[in-house]
């Protein structure tokens, strides 16, 4: 296996299970722990890794967080195109994700927030607002089917029998 | 006279499993987690279970040829070629219900009562009850840990008598993981190619190779005629439930098995047929995916066991890992009937794959990683636990 199989596979098996372990990695891909570990520090200081998430089903928590999609348009700055409205866009707490889009809308934001009161009162009161902000539209998720790759409805039931020769 | 005792002798014969009081432990623990599970934990991939839904949308739901659909045994000497490079034509190929009635009707074709049929173990439980139902005497061929469980030449050469008419090949095999590659079986053909003796390849696991590719005894020109290579859909797409599989032969060999096939079984399913068209022509790539996966999967499982100071050697094949635990001085059957009251682990003794498996237990690697993990940790404790007692 070359560098970059190593680093894809360690990728591979991060992005199903970001508390997997260099241990665990290690012994999955049949590598040295050592040569493990290294890539992932490399990995994390070019921040081609940059964080670890648990993905978290607020349907099921109660009083949980709720989201929603904002298509935002925006004018785009001289010089600077859409960069300076993004970021300061991306300072909002609220704001978890955002992207430069193709299609109706330069960008797409995904917010979170208690209540879909507080999301709406945030776009209206501190999104909208922003320079070169021109408009935004409002999706608030209703149910979330699938996340992260991940399938939210319960747990499929192995239905194999339990030993099979 | 009791009923019993007037059903046939030759099936009441054939011995129960050794490890039925195993069963009846782990049926009172749905909760353990299995590595005894010998099928893919992968659904069929949708674009071969669409197929078979499309075929009964469009009424597809009479008998097919006794030999199975001309257009899949096309797809199959397509695949064949391609995969494992075997040329075979339609007449040469018969479509059964599952790589399994393929060894049944092989068996009974090729031999008569009092034939020798030459079975290395452990292997798959079902050669030598076939063998035994066709009026042949199995003889067992036992092979050796430190022969990666190969089968060698000192082996079958000792076998051979002049009542030999078959030997089954189970490779890659379950449940030790062993595969033959081309420099061992050209060392079994030397012995065999003088020698009036055919070959029953059952090469279900064959996509599970996990160095270099699968090499079918098949593929030798001495033993092209004299060999039946059975294989199917279970393992490679996930379809176990579709109960298809094939097989490939001489064109005399193969039309007396559609004679067998035809009288028992008329045709093989014809839903799974039309799926198993889809899965031929455009299946590699799920292949492929699956491969990968156990590919992991097995690293994890073998550097698990080694880590807890057992020996097992590299399984190279099918998904199963067979590791050694003669050195915690029990037997297979109580390392595993205790393993999993001590620790809800459900793995299976080595001795029920043959006598030769005794020492060793098959756990399989068709499940979760994360399931993998966990079993492994607590095989861990318990085989630290045995030490410790021992």
């Amino acid at each position: 296996m070359n560098g970059g199989d190593t680093m894809n596979a360690i990728l591979e098996i991060l992005a199903k299970n970001a508390t997997a372990t260099s241990e665990q990695i290690a012994a999955i891909l049949n590598r040295p722990v050592e040569e493990v570990r290294a890539e992932i520090k490399r990995m994390e200081e070019e921040k081609i890794i940059f964080g670890r998430k648990v993905l978290i089903n607020w349907e099921k928590v109660e009083n949980g967080m709720v989201s929603a999609l904002i298509e935002i348009n925006v004018s785009p700055q001289r010089g600077e195109g859409f960069s300076k409205v993004a970021e300061r866009i991306c300072r909002c707490a609220e704001v978890r994700s955002l992207s430069l889009m193709s299609g109706g809308c330069d960008m797409m934001a995904e917010v979170e927030g208690h209540s879909l009161k507080e999301i709406a009162l945030f776009v209206a009161e501190q999104l909208a607002p922003i320079d070169g902000v021109l408009a935004t539209t409002t999706h608030f998720r209703l149910q979330a089917y699938k996340t992260e790759g991940v399938m939210l409805s319960a747990k499929a039931v192995d239905e194999r029998k339990a030993i099979t020769l | 006279m009791s009923i019993l005792d007037q059903i046939n002798p030759t099936v009441r014969a054939i011995p129960p499993s050794g490890i039925r009081k195993f069963f009846e432990i782990l049926d009172q623990m749905p909760e353990a987690i299995s590595l005894g599970i010998g099928e893919p934990d992968f659904v069929t991939p949708w674009h071969i279970r669409e197929a078979g839904i499309r075929s009964l949308e469009s009424g597809h739901t009479y008998y097919t040829s006794n030999w199975g659909l001309p257009r899949l045994r096309t797809s199959i000497c397509n695949y064949m070629k391609r995969r494992f490079d075997l040329s075979y034509d339609e007449n040469q190929v018969v479509v059964t219900v599952g790589g399994s009635e393929a060894i049944d009707a092989c068996i009974r074709v090729l031999c008569q009562p009092g034939d020798e049929v030459l079975i290395p173990e452990p292997s798959f439980v079902c050669y030598r009850p076939c063998a035994l139902l066709a009026g042949a005497v199995p003889k067992v061929l036992e092979t050796r840990e430190e022969d990666q469980f190969r089968l060698t030449p000192e082996i079958l050469e000792k076998a051979i008598t002049d009542k030999t008419k078959l030997l089954v090949l189970p490779y890659p095999n379950n449940p030790t993981g062993a595969i033959m590659e081309q420099e061992d079986l050209e060392k079994i053909v030397a012995i065999l190619k003088d020698k009036n003796i055919f070959v029953l390849s059952d090469e279900i696991y064959a996509e599970l190779t996990y160095r270099g590719k699968h090499v079918s005894i098949a593929s030798f020109p001495e033993m092209y005629e004299r060999t039946v290579v059975v294989s199917g859909f279970s393992k490679a797409y996930a379809m176990t439930g579709w109960r298809l599989g094939f097989a490939c032969g001489h064109p005399d060999i193969i039309q007396m098995m559609v004679k067998v096939h035809q009288f028992g079984i008329m045709s093989a399913p014809t839903t799974s047929q039309y799926a198993a068209i889809e899965a031929l022509d455009n299946g590699d790539n799920d292949i492929e995916t699956m491969k990968k996966e156990y590919n992991l999967r097995r690293h994890m499982i073998v550097n698990g066991f080694r880590e807890m100071g057992l020996p097992i050697f590299e399984p190279l094949g099918a998904f199963y890992a067979f590791p050694c635990i003669k050195s915690l001085g029990i037997s297979s059957n109580d390392f595993c009937t205790q393993l999993l009251q001590e620790e809800q682990v459900a793995i299976i003794p080595g001795n029920a794959f043959g006598e030769s498996g005794e020492g060793f237990v098959r756990c399989s690697y068709a499940t979760a990683t994360d399931s993998i993990q966990v079993a492994l940790d607590r095989i861990k404790r318990f085989v630290e636990k045995k030490r410790a007692e021992g």
